[in-house]
């Protein structure tokens, strides 16, 4: 199975590794997947007072396409707003790091983590 | 430019040197049917191919006309349980195997009970992957035909007790088929001290080429199985087909070979297979070997590197040919059956590799390959978000994953 360059290209060079106190207000963790399937992502933002992502982190366990798709999310909601990020689809993943047919469910799983990962900081700062 | 190093051995072997240059003049010179009985170039390509069943028979102290020449251990193997049933089936209806057998035996049997109304029973193995003795004893019954156990596992390395599961099978009158691929040159075989009626050999697993095999089928006392093919009786009637002198040429000399060289070959592999593991052990905690320790052959090495997916562990050290027991890599996304028999979680089956060691393998590949394991093991553990949670202290059971 060959993959994409830009699939490569995150799995051995993965941006924005590591985490973040998820017990701060600031910080939204989305936990998604499971081990016994194969893969688990761990996604987190922290999220500005005006309502903008200033960081993301991630680990995952998992495929080197689940590597790749958390890389490339936390790239990608950088700088955006947390309704723009909300609204990332799993198809635009898929289509950057030319995901294969079998592998698409790591974009599903990457998609689900920026998510959960939203609903978590929402859920924190409920007014 | 990296040296890609081939750690594959289980799913196939290159074939050694010698083997092709005994093969080569049977392509060109020597080119007679081996079934012409009227001419000298018939003769002669029949002289190969006997010289070539004698080195096979050899091997596990059979005599050559037990031989049959085959293209191969899926052929052999569907062919003395399906020949065998087809054969007898008609007084003896039942079965008994084990969950992880290699998919032709499996599919063998599942076609009988399908569509021939024969009884399987599936034994289940311990965590170290080997069978239970009284359990099979158990599982015989008046109605058992034939017990089917492989030799050495393909995936796991374990060597089943053969000689046991002899004695009980020849005590309850009950046929014993062995699918050796694995275990030809890696393990002293005896067909008559270990009561195998019917032994699987692969020409490929053993440094001869791929396309060849041999079926050994017992004649005293005789043991019949009706043929797959129609045609003109070669094979004493098993199996139709001309034979490719150059192809049994192969297997008998890559036979041959290691008649004379397993015993080395074996203690080479052992200090190879020690160093690789205490190397990457040494390195890095949490590596679990699957499968016994002590009964397993030391070409094979199937390890599970706790907290990283196999697929992405596979990614990571692209330049070491290697196989994952994490089916990641195939369009299941299954987890090895063969793990799972084990009881070896699901988990840590998504975190497995199996490394091959064979003829060709050097003290340097395993250096080179430890170095390059080891940084990618710690490389992949710090983007793990179990590894973690694991050294936060988290119990990684007590979480409500979402299965997806």
């Amino acid at each position: 199975m060959a993959y994409s360059k830009n699939l490569i290209d995150h799995y051995e060079n993965p941006r924005n590794v590591g985490s973040m106190d998820k017990e701060s207000k600031e910080v939204g963790t989305g936990l998604v997947g499971a081990p016994a399937c194969g893969d688990v992502m761990k996604l987190q933002i922290k999220v500005s007072d005006s309502g903008i992502i200033e960081d993301a982190k991630f680990k995952t366990f998992g495929c080197g396409s689940a590597i790749a798709s958390s890389s490339l999310i936390t790239e990608w909601v950088k700088g955006k707003s947390v309704d723009e990020a909300h609204s990332i689809k799993n198809t635009e993943i898929a289509n950057h790091l030319a995901l294969p047919p079998v592998k698409i469910h790591c974009s599903v799983l990457a998609e689900d983590a920026i998510k959960a990962a939203i609903a978590d900081y929402k859920d924190k700062n409920k007014k | 430019m990296i040296k890609n190093i081939y750690f594959d051995y289980q799913a196939t072997t290159p074939v050694d040197p010698r083997v092709v240059d005994k093969m080569i003049p049977y392509f060109g010179e020597i080119y007679g049917n081996p079934h012409s009985r009227n001419h000298s170039y018939g003769w002669e390509a029949e002289e190969a191919v006997e010289i070539a069943r004698e080195n096979v028979a050899n091997i596990i102290g059979a005599n050559p006309k037990e031989i049959i020449f085959t293209s191969g251990a899926t052929e052999s193997n569907n062919l003395a349980i399906k020949g065998l049933a087809d054969f007898y089936g008609d007084k003896k209806n039942h079965i008994i195997t084990c969950v992880t057998e290699h998919k032709c035996v499996l599919e063998s049997c599942r076609f009988l009970s399908e569509k021939k109304d024969f009884n399987v029973t599936y034994l289940p193995v311990n965590s170290d992957g080997l069978i239970s003795l009284k359990e099979l004893q158990n599982a015989i019954t008046s109605k058992t035909l034939l017990v089917s156990i492989m030799g050495v596992h393909n995936e796991i390395g374990v060597i089943q007790p053969l000689k046991e599961i002899g004695e009980i099978c020849k005590k309850n009158d009950v046929f014993f088929h062995t699918d050796c691929a694995q275990a030809i040159g890696k393990i002293p075989l005896d067909v008559n001290q270990m009561n195998i009626d019917l032994m699987s050999i692969s020409g490929h697993k053993i440094y001869a080429p791929k396309g060849v095999g041999a079926l050994y089928v017992r004649r005293k006392p005789r043991v019949r199985i009706s043929a797959m093919m129609s045609g003109g009786g070669q094979e004493r009637g098993m199996r139709s087909g001309t034979l490719s002198p150059a192809l049994c040429v192969g297997l008998g000399e890559a036979c041959k070979i290691y008649s004379k060289e397993m015993e080395t070959e074996n203690k080479k592999l052992i200090k190879l297979k020690n160093a690789f593991l205490e190397g990457i052990r040494s390195k890095c905690d949490e590596i679990y070997l699957n499968g016994s320790e002590e009964k397993r052959v030391p070409g094979n090495l199937n390890l599970s590197f706790a907290y990283i997916e196999g697929e992405s562990l596979m990614m990571g050290i692209k330049n070491l040919a290697v196989s994952s027991g994490s089916a990641c890599t195939s369009a299941s996304l299954e987890p090895s059956y063969v793990l799972k028999a084990l009881g070896v979680e699901e988990e840590l089956a998504h975190t497995s590799l199996r490394i091959g060691l064979g003829r060709f393998t050097t003290e340097e590949d395993v250096k080179q390959a430890v170095n390059k394991i080891v940084s990618e093991v710690k490389r992949l553990r710090a983007l793990s978000p179990l590894w973690e949670m694991a050294q936060d202290g988290v119990d990684l059971t007590k979480i409500n994953w979402a299965a997806h």
